[in-house]
C-alpha cells in the first residue's frame, strides 16, 4: 500500500499536464494523442483505486474506441475542408473565469464535506462483484444498454452514410 | 507523505480535470475539440464514481460507472458522425460558423 500514493501523484501530474495539453494545443490532431494519454492514466487512476475491470474498460472503450472515432471524424473533415488543423481558441478570458469559478466552488464543497471516513479493506473480487451485479440486480439497464448501442450504431451509419 | 490517498484527493483531482475540461468546451472553436473538452469532463466524473466506489466498498458504484463509459462511447460516436454531417452540408467546422437557427 505504500506505494499508491506515489503512483497517485505521478498519475494525477500526468492528468492534470495532458488535461491542460487537451485544451491548449494548437494543433487538434496533437490534441487527440493527448486525449488517449489522459485517458490511459484514468485507467491508471482506476488500477489505484483497486477496479480492474474498469480499468481493462476504459482502455478498451476509451482509449481505444474514442480516439480511433476521433482521429477518423478529424481526418474525414480535414480532407473535406482542406484547410490545415490548426484551431484557434476564444474568449479565454471568460473560459477561465468561468473554469476557475467552477473549480473554486467544487472545491470549497469538497474540503468542507466530512469525508473522513478511511478506505476499507478490498472486500473480494470487485470483477466478480461487478459481474454479478450485471447479470442479476441491473439486467434490465444492461439489456437497455445494448439496446442503447444499437440505436447509437444504427444513427451513427444513418448520419455519415455517403451521399447517394 | 500518508500510507494512502484520502477520498479527498480523487475528488480534487477529478474537480481539477473537470475544471480543465470546461475551460475546453467554452474556449474551443472546432467541433470536434469541444466535443474532446467534453470527453475529459466525463472522464472527470467516473473518477468520482469510481472513488465513491471504493470508499463504500460497494461494487454498484462502478457498475454505473461501467454504464457511464459505455454510454460516453455511444454519445461521442454520434456527436461525430454529426460532425461529419454537418462538414458535409456547411463546409465548416467552427462552432461560430454554425448559426443555422439564429433568428
Amino acid at each position: 500500500m505504500s506505494l499508491e500514493p506515489i503512483a497517485f501523484g505521478a498519475l494525477a501530474v500526468l492528468l492534470v499536464a495532458s488535461a491542460l495539453a487537451v485544451v491548449l494545443t494548437k494543433n487538434l490532431f496533437h490534441s487527440v494523442l493527448w486525449l488517449a494519454l489522459t485517458l490511459t492514466g484514468t485507467a491508471g487512476i482506476f488500477l489505484t483505486l483497486d477496479a480492474e475491470f474498469l480499468a481493462a474498460v476504459q482502455l478498451l472503450l476509451y482509449a481505444g474506441g474514442v480516439v480511433t472515432i476521433a482521429v477518423f471524424a478529424i481526418v474525414v473533415t480535414e480532407r473535406l475542408v482542406g484547410d490545415r488543423i490548426t484551431q484557434t481558441s476564444r474568449q479565454i478570458f471568460s473560459g477561465l473565469i468561468i473554469a476557475g469559478a467552477v473549480l473554486v466552488g467544487l472545491l470549497t464543497f469538497i474540503l468542507r464535506a466530512p469525508l473522513t471516513r478511511p478506505r476499507p479493506p478490498l472486500a473480494g473480487d470487485f470483477t466478480r462483484a461487478i459481474g454479478d451485479a450485471v447479470l442479476t440486480r441491473f439486467v434490465l439497464s444492461f439489456e437497455l444498454l445494448g439496446m442503447l448501442f444499437l440505436a447509437a450504431l444504427l444513427g451513427a451509419l444513418y448520419f455519415a452514410r455517403p451521399d447517394d | 507523505m500518508p500510507a494512502s490517498v484520502s477520498l479527498q484527493g480523487y475528488l480534487i483531482l477529478a474537480a481539477v480535470l473537470f475544471a480543465v475540461g470546461l475551460f475546453g468546451v467554452v474556449t474551443r472553436r472546432n467541433t470536434i475539440g469541444i466535443l474532446l473538452g467534453i470527453e475529459l469532463m466525463l472522464n472527470a466524473v467516473n473518477i468520482n464514481l469510481v472513488a465513491f466506489a471504493r470508499f463504500n466498498g460497494d461494487p454498484v458504484g462502478m457498475v454505473f460507472t461501467l454504464f457511464t463509459i459505455s454510454i460516453t462511447v455511444a454519445e461521442v460516436a454520434l456527436g461525430l458522425a454529426l460532425v461529419i454531417l454537418i462538414f458535409r452540408v456547411r463546409r465548416t467546422a467552427i462552432a461560430d460558423h454554425l448559426d443555422l437557427l439564429r433568428g
